[in-house]
């Protein structure tokens, strides 16, 4: 019944290779056998990028821009870097037959599980009076992704776009990013002008990253806010604005500016009228034998407002007031060693936001007139330092092992009071993506991945539990996923 | 909580299954299993020594779409180049016939030239510019790209041509080499103009009997082997061994193969000295100039 077919090119005929799924029937089963059924899902973030129709267009495999689809390579960063063009003369749209069109889909069909502890539950279910208890919650099944149907390459030779409308599990859309890019001003690599919506130049990216379960689907630093703070803002969210980038002629040296409408890639001005500036430079180094070695630092600076105009009350969209500072800054690299088949990606980054963003009051009063402001000196800014060490093992462009241990620690809590480890977060990440096909044409990853985090009086990002901190301030909540999944794109 | 343990078995589990039962190529519709027909090779690129061992790696990730698993330029892809629209079909390996050559017709290149060819890639052709990898990477698939032909262990590269100093740029050279195109009859697959449409453009092929077309110097600063002069006279001397394009080393002098670049230079569409020259000769001279292929009276 089940029926893999080896098209193997110099053969005469296809060769069929019976068992290939049979075996993975067998290991749902199993799975299934092996834990109890459950309930809700929450939604899982699987946002990571990959565009095969480039691949189609110009006849590279997956693998020549991609360390492991989606993560890009050197060469794939150049390419991108250039305005998806590989600058031979021939990438405008008019080299193109006239019926290919840039459009490529992405869906993860999955089986997946979620635990997590520490959860505030009624202790009797269903009852409106029971009491509150710490419960461990489970849930598991087969579930999708949200879905990717992204459009990008070139409207004229030096002009690219991006268009990326991007659903959640539901079918609900939004638009992910959406820019143009004018490429290569004045015929130099080091002026290009984006603007739209767009991912921030995080160098380690999180939507081309090889982690899509609940709580490995995310850096928790690139989202992390302490329990209480109102700055919602995250360098891991696509941002709105404007941005000037460079690069040499082999992206070894790179730097972006970014100003951005300090809405978090809301659209529809919801916030305020703030900007900030996102900024980022790298530099990389040939390190022989071992592979190409990058270093690089980054800088998030911005304002959020702590309250709004309100008109009989009700807060006016766009008017967000009280602006208040807040930072994110930080290093990473990127390091290959053994002829790059092992990459070492570290990342740290300092947070800092203004005290009235981290107790979540209006800035138009004096902190001593909020109630939990005791005494002078208990209400301080937040500040935190957070990064992660993750690392791939490129068995063979089909195959690689993916791990991560990641770590926030909260260096001044918002109050005083907040015992010092409140909003700790510790995060482990392990699996591995096999892509029985690699060609020019589509992509297929067989993922499995199991990630757990640790954090202290908060809800996980990850969104799973019941969206509640945990009873005790300081009570621990691990939050596990185990996934198991198809990741295609077409 | 507790990693449950079992939880961590099945996953383990299914990695152990997954890896013993189809970690290879099972559901490949390409074949990764590489064929060459050598023992390993090295290549000598300056300090850097490449290792075909090593490059076997990189040509699967990179190469093997185009150039095949064979090297014989039929990979996947290679159906796909439309040929009409001017790109270039794969270089095929196994043959060890190479275009872009610092070494006469007929003889191997040097690693250097094949790593040159690397980095700088094709213009209007789908091989891109390898610059971004790493030298120690493109060393390593230089070596390892001579283990398709057996001609790389029974002869040895040619030796570079010596390229002499490039002559003068002034407008007596330009004419020089404007007549050299007209009587080699260069203009005949490139051109009056250099737009590559000259009368037998349509009808050229490669060495396998694909549809090539003659370069189109109006449309930019790259040629397909280089961006300089002294690259533009390369081409010339040695010739684009695979390609129509023939070696004029037996019959033009140096000092005209310079008088022929500073020609072609006009031809291009940047501010170069060779335009200028000849801008400023045409706008007084502009009814003296006999279009390039005109058939002179009585057709001689």
């Amino acid at each position: 019944m089940f029926e893999c077919v080896l098209l193997v090119s110099k053969a005469k005929k296809p060769i069929p290779v019976r068992g290939i799924f049979a075996v993975l029937a067998l290991l749902a089963g199993a799975l299934l056998a092996a834990v109890p059924p459950a309930a809700a899902l929450p939604g899982s973030h699987m946002k990571v990028r990959a565009i095969p129709a480039f691949a189609r267009k110009y006849g590279l495999p997956c693998s020549a821009c991609h360390t492991a689809w989606p993560e890009l390579n050197n060469f794939g960063t150049v390419f991108r870097d250039n305005g998806y063009q590989l600058m031979n003369d021939r990438d405008s749209p008019i080299w193109q037959n006239p019926s290919y069109f840039p459009i490529t889909m992405r869906m993860t069909p999955n089986w997946h599980l979620e635990n997590t502890t520490n959860q505030q539950v009624d202790s009797v279910p269903g009852g409106a009076t029971g009491t509150l208890v710490s419960k461990t919650v489970q849930v598991n099944g087969f579930d999708l992704s949200g879905m990717d149907l992204w459009t990008a390459g070139t409207l004229y030779k030096n002009i690219s776009f991006s268009l990326l409308p991007s659903s959640d599990n539901t079918g609900a859309f939004h638009f992910e990013n959406a820019f143009v890019r004018f490429d290569n001003l004045g015929h130099s690599t080091w002026f290009n002008l984006k603007v739209g919506k767009f991912e921030l130049d995080n160098w380690i990216s999180e939507k081309r990253f090889l982690f899509l379960s609940n709580n490995g689907g995310l850096y928790q630093t690139y989202h992390f806010a302490p329990l209480g703070d109102i700055n919602g803002v995250g360098i891991g969210d696509n941002q709105l604005g404007v941005e000037l980038a460079g690069h040499s002629a082999n992206s070894y040296t790179r730097y972006s500016v970014s100003l951005l409408s300090d809405n978090d890639g809301n659209v529809g001005l919801p916030s305020n009228r703030g900007y900030s500036v996102f900024m980022a430079f790298s530099q990389a180094f040939n390190g022989g034998s071992q592979g190409l070695q990058r270093i690089g630092a980054y800088a998030l600076v911005g304002q959020q407002p702590t309250y709004f105009m309100t008109s009989s009350t009700v807060p006016i969209p766009g008017e967000g007031i009280g602006n208040k500072p807040y930072y994110r800054v930080g290093f990473n690299g990127d390091f290959f060693l053994f002829h790059s088949k092992l990459e070492i990606l570290p990342l740290y980054m300092h947070g800092y936001d203004n005290v009235y963003l981290g107790i979540g009051e209006p800035s138009n009063a004096p902190l001593l007139s909020y109630a939990q402001c005791t005494a002078p000196g208990v209400c301080r800014a937040p500040e935190w330092n957070g990064g992660f060490v993750e690392a791939h093992y490129y068995y063979s462009p089909q195959l690689v092992m993916i791990g991560r241990y990641e770590l926030i620690r909260m260096s001044q809590q918002a109050l005083s009071t907040n015992p010092g480890n409140q909003s700790n977060i510790d995060a482990y990440s392990i699996g591995y993506r096999w892509y029985p096909i690699m060609f020019s044409r589509a992509g297929l990853a067989f993922h499995n991945e199991y990630s757990i985090t640790k954090s202290i009086g908060i809800v996980p990002l990850s969104g799973d539990g019941v969206g509640l901190p945990p009873l005790a301030a300081n009570g621990k909540v691990w939050s596990g996923s185990l996934l198991i999944g198809f990741d295609f794109d077409f | 909580m507790k990693p449950r343990v079992e939880l961590l078995a099945l996953f383990l589990g299914a990695a152990l299954l997954m890896l013993t039962a189809g970690a290879g190529p099972c559901f490949a519709q390409i074949d990764i299993n590489i064929h060459t027909v050598t023992g390993p090779m090295e290549s000598h690129i300056g300090d850097v020594t490449g290792h075909s061992e090593v490059g076997r790696q990189y040509y699967r990730r990179f190469c093997i779409g185009c150039h095949g698993p064979d090297g014989d330029g039929e990979g996947e892809n290679a159906k796909w180049f439309d040929t009409t629209m001017g790109f270039a079909k794969p270089r095929d390996f196994t043959t060890a016939v190479f275009e872009c050559r610092s070494t006469p017709t007929g003889t191997l290149p040097t690693d250097q030239d094949l790593f040159n060819a690397m980095t700088r890639g094709f213009v209007t052709t789908n091989m891109p510019q390898w610059r971004p990898l790493i030298p120690q990477e493109r060393a390593d698939l230089v070596a390892f790209i001579k283990t398709f032909s057996r001609k790389w262990e029974t002869q040895k590269p040619g030796t570079p041509i010596t390229i002499p100093p490039e002559t003068p740029i002034n407008i007596e050279s330009i004419l020089r080499g404007r007549e050299l195109f007209s009587s080699l009859q260069c203009w005949k697959c490139h051109g009056p103009e250099g737009k590559g449409n000259g009368p037998a453009a349509a009808t050229l092929t490669d060495d396998k009997g694909n549809p090539i077309r003659p370069y189109n110097f109006s449309i930019g600063d790259r040629f397909k082997c280089g961006t300089s002069n002294e690259d533009l006279y390369r081409i010339f001397m040695t010739g684009l061994d695979g390609s129509p394009m023939p070696s004029f080393a037996d019959l033009i002098q140096p000092n005209q193969a310079w008088d022929l670049v500073h020609f072609l230079r006009t031809l291009q569409p940047m501010a170069t000295p060779e335009a200028a020259e000849w801008k400023t000769y045409a706008s007084a001279h502009g009814k003296e100039i006999k279009p390039i292929g005109a058939e002179p009276p009585g057709g001689n």
